[in-house]
C-alpha cells in the first residue's frame, strides 16, 4: 500500500508537470540573469523560449497522466487533469510560446531586453495553467492571482512609458477589485456548502438539507460574487471598461497574451464552476449570462466603429468577442461548450498574431498603432499585410477561416436548445457580425487601396515575428478547413466535465 | 444570535464599505487600502463560518489569502510609485491618458 501511495505520488509530479516545468524554468531564469552579461541578454530570452516548448512537451506526458490528483498529500485532490485540463494546457502553453516569439525583437528594440520578462510570462501561463485544471475555489484564486500578479507586470513593463504605467495601475486596481468579489463569493459558497471543491458544491445543490434552508441562499449569492468577479477578467458587460485602456496602454506583444491565455483560463474556470458545479442553478444564471452576453456584444462593436487606434479598436473587438462566447456558454450543453473551447482557440490565436503584427509595425516607442499607419501595407509587406487580413477575416468570421467555423458551432449551439431567448441572442450574434464587418473592413481597405506614407515605411519583418504570423496564420486556416481533429478534441472535452 | 453570525455580518458591511472606498475614493492609496479591506472582509468571513461549521479549511484558506494580498501588495505599491514618479500626481482623475 506505501508503495502504491508512492507511485500515486509521483502520478501527480507527472500529471502535473508542465506546470512544474514551466515554474522551474522560470525560477532557472531569475537565478541565471544577474550573471549573464549585458551583451549576452538573448542567452536568458532562449531559455524563456524553450522553457515554454519544454512545458508545451511535458503536456503530452501529463496527457498520458489523466485523473484526479491523489487524495494525500500533497495536492489532496485539488486539482484534476482531464480532456479539458489538457486543451488548456496545450493553448495557454502554446500561446506563451507564440508571446515570446513575438516579444524577441520587439523588447530588443525598445531597450527592455531583461530576463524576467520571460520568467513572468512563464509564471503567468502557469497560473494559468492552475486556473483551468483547479478543482477547488482557493486554487483556482491561488492560480488567478499567480497569473495576475505576473500579468500587472507585464502590463507595466515599459516602466518610463506614462501609457503603461497607467495601463498596469488601471488593470492593478480592477483585477484586485475583481479577485476580492471572487474570493467573497468563495467564502460565502464555503459558508452555505461547508466546502469549496467543486464536486462538494454539485452534491449539496443536488441533495439540499431541508434543515438548513439558509445554505442555499449563501450558495447563490456567492455564486453571483464568484461570477462579477470572473465577469471581470474574461472582461464582458458591464464589467469591461478595464479592457481598453489596459490594452492599449501594455506593451503589444504582452497585449497579445493578455487576449489570449487569461481569456481562455478564466472561461475555463468558468464552465467548471457553473456548468458543472452550479448547473443545477441553471435558471438563476442564466439571465444573468443572456443579459451579459446581449450587452457584450453590442458595447464592444459599437465603441469599435468609431476607433482611429487599432490597439484599442482590437481591444474593442476582444470585448465584443468574449460576448460571442457568452451566448454558447449560456446554451449550456455539450454542444454548447465545445463551441465555447473551439472558439477560444481559433479567436486567440488570430489575435495573437494580430497584436504580434502590430507590435513590430508601431515602430520604436508604438508611435504608429493608428489605422492610417497601416496604408499601403499590402505594396510594401505583402507578406504581412495578407496575415492581418486573414486574421481581421476570421474575427468577422469568413468562410475557409477558424472564425467562421467558431461562429458556426456558437450559432448551432444556441438554435439547438430550441429556446426563443437562445435565438434572441443569436439573431443578435448574426447583427453584430455584420455591425463587425465595417471597422474589419476598414482596416483591410486602408492597407490595399490606400497610398502608403512617403516619409515612413515599417522595417522588414524579423524571422520570429515571422515564424508567429505563420505559426498563427496556417492553423487559422488549417482550423476552418479540416476542423475535424479539433473538433473531436473539444467534444470529449465538454462530454467528459460532468 | 450566535457570534459567528455577528461576525458574518461584519465582515458584509466591511466588505460593503471597502467598495464603496473604491469607487468613491480618489487617491490611489485610499483605493488599494479599500481593496486591503475588503479582502481582510473575506478572511474574517473564512474564519466565522470555519467556527460555525467546526471545519478547520476555512482558516488555512485565510493563510493563502494573506500570502497573495501580501504578493500583491508588494506589486501594486511598486506600479503606484511608478505612476506616482512619472506623473507627479496619486490623483486618479489625473490618471487619464488613455480615455474611455
Amino acid at each position: 500500500m506505501q508503495a502504491g501511495a508512492n507511485l500515486t505520488g509521483m502520478e501527480d509530479v507527472l500529471r502535473l508537470s508542465p506546470i512544474l516545468m514551466a515554474c522551474g524554468f522560470g525560477i532557472l531564469i531569475m537565478l541565471v540573469d544577474p550573471f549573464v552579461p549585458r551583451a549576452r541578454r538573448s542567452l536568458t530570452a532562449n531559455l524563456g523560449v524553450v522553457g515554454a516548448l519544454a512545458s508545451l512537451a511535458c503536456v503530452f506526458v501529463s496527457a498520458q497522466h489523466m485523473g484526479r490528483s491523489y487524495s494525500g498529500l500533497p495536492y489532496t485532490s485539488l486539482i484534476q487533469v482531464d480532456d479539458l485540463s489538457i486543451f488548456m494546457f496545450f493553448a495557454v502553453f502554446s500561446f506563451a510560446f507564440l508571446a515570446m516569439l513575438g516579444s524577441l525583437d520587439y523588447l530588443e528594440r525598445e531597450g527592455l531586453q531583461h530576463g524576467e520578462y520571460y520568467a513572468l510570462v512563464l509564471f503567468a501561463t502557469a497560473g494559468m495553467a492552475v486556473m483551468a485544471c483547479a478543482q477547488e475555489l482557493v486554487t483556482a484564486f491561488v492560480g488567478l492571482e499567480v497569473s495576475s500578479i505576473s500579468s500587472y507586470i507585464l502590463a507595466g513593463y515599459r516602466r518610463n512609458a506614462p501609457k503603461s504605467n497607467e495601463s498596469a495601475l488601471k488593470y492593478f486596481l480592477l483585477g484586485s477589485f475583481a479577485t476580492a468579489f471572487f474570493l467573497y463569493g468563495a467564502a460565502l459558497i464555503f459558508g452555505g456548502a461547508g466546502s469549496t471543491q467543486l464536486e462538494a458544491i454539485r452534491e449539496i445543490i443536488l441533495h439540499p438539507n431541508p434543515l438548513r434552508q439558509k445554505e442555499s441562499d449563501l450558495l447563490v449569492l456567492g455564486s453571483a460574487l464568484v461570477l462579477v468577479g470572473l465577469s471581470f477578467k474574461v472582461a464582458t458587460a458591464p464589467f469591461q471598461f478595464w479592457t481598453p485602456d489596459v490594452y492599449e496602454g501594455a506593451p503589444t506583444p504582452v497585449t497579445g497574451l493578455f487576449a489570449s491565455g487569461p481569456k481562455a483560463a478564466a472561461f475555463a474556470i468558468l464552465v467548471r464552476v457553473f456548468y458543472s458545479a452550479f448547473g443545477s442553478y441553471r435558471d438563476t444564471w442564466f439571465w444573468a449570462i443572456w443579459a451579459s452576453a446581449a450587452l457584450t456584444m453590442f458595447m464592444g462593436n459599437l465603441a469599435a466603429l468609431v476607433q482611429t487606434n487599432v490597439k484599442r479598436m482590437l481591444a474593442y473587438s476582444s470585448i465584443a468577442h468574449a460576448g460571442y462566447i457568452l451566448v454558447a456558454f449560456a446554451a449550456n450543453s455539450q454542444l454548447g461548450i465545445a463551441a465555447v473551447l473551439f472558439y477560444i482557440l481559433a479567436y486567440a490565436l488570430v489575435k495573437l498574431g494580430a497584436f504580434t503584427l502590430l507590435g513590430h509595425l508601431g515602430d520604436t516607442g508604438e508611435r504608429r498603432v493608428e489605422i492610417q499607419d497601416l496604408a499601403g501595407l499590402g505594396r510594401t509587406h505583402p507578406f504581412a499585410a495578407l496575415c492581418m487580413s486573414l486574421y481581421l477575416l476570421s474575427l468577422m468570421g469568413l468562410p475557409i477561416t477558424a472564425g467562421f467555423l467558431g461562429k458556426l458551432y456558437i450559432l448551432k449551439a444556441a438554435l439547438d436548445a430550441q429556446n426563443i431567448y437562445l435565438t434572441s441572442l443569436a439573431i443578435m450574434l448574426a447583427v453584430n457580425s455584420v455591425i463587425s464587418a465595417y471597422y474589419y473592413l476598414r482596416v483591410v481597405r486602408v492597407m490595399y487601396f490606400s497610398e502608403p506614407a512617403a516619409d515612413w515605411s515599417p522595417a522588414p519583418v524579423p524571422y520570429p515575428v515571422a515564424a508567429v504570423l505563420l505559426f498563427t496564420a496556417l492553423p487559422t486556416v488549417y482550423l476552418g478547413l479540416f476542423p475535424d481533429a479539433v473538433r473531436v478534441m473539444v467534444l470529449r472535452s465538454a462530454s467528459t466535465l460532468r | 444570535m450566535q457570534l459567528e453570525s455577528y461576525a458574518v455580518i461584519l465582515s458584509a458591511i466591511l466588505f460593503g464599505l471597502g467598495a464603496l472606498g473604491f469607487v468613491f475614493k480618489r487617491n490611489i492609496i485610499t483605493i488599494f487600502m479599500s481593496i486591503e479591506l475588503m479582502l481582510n472582509a473575506v478572511n474574517l468571513s473564512f474564519v466565522a463560518f470555519s467556527r460555525m461549521r467546526a471545519l478547520l479549511e476555512g482558516q488555512v484558506f485565510v493563510f493563502f489569502v494573506i500570502v497573495v494580498a501580501a504578493a500583491e501588495a508588494a506589486v501594486g505599491m511598486a506600479i503606484i510609485l511608478q505612476v506616482a514618479r512619472n506623473r507627479q500626481s496619486l490623483n486618479i482623475e489625473r490618471i487619464d491618458l488613455l480615455k474611455l
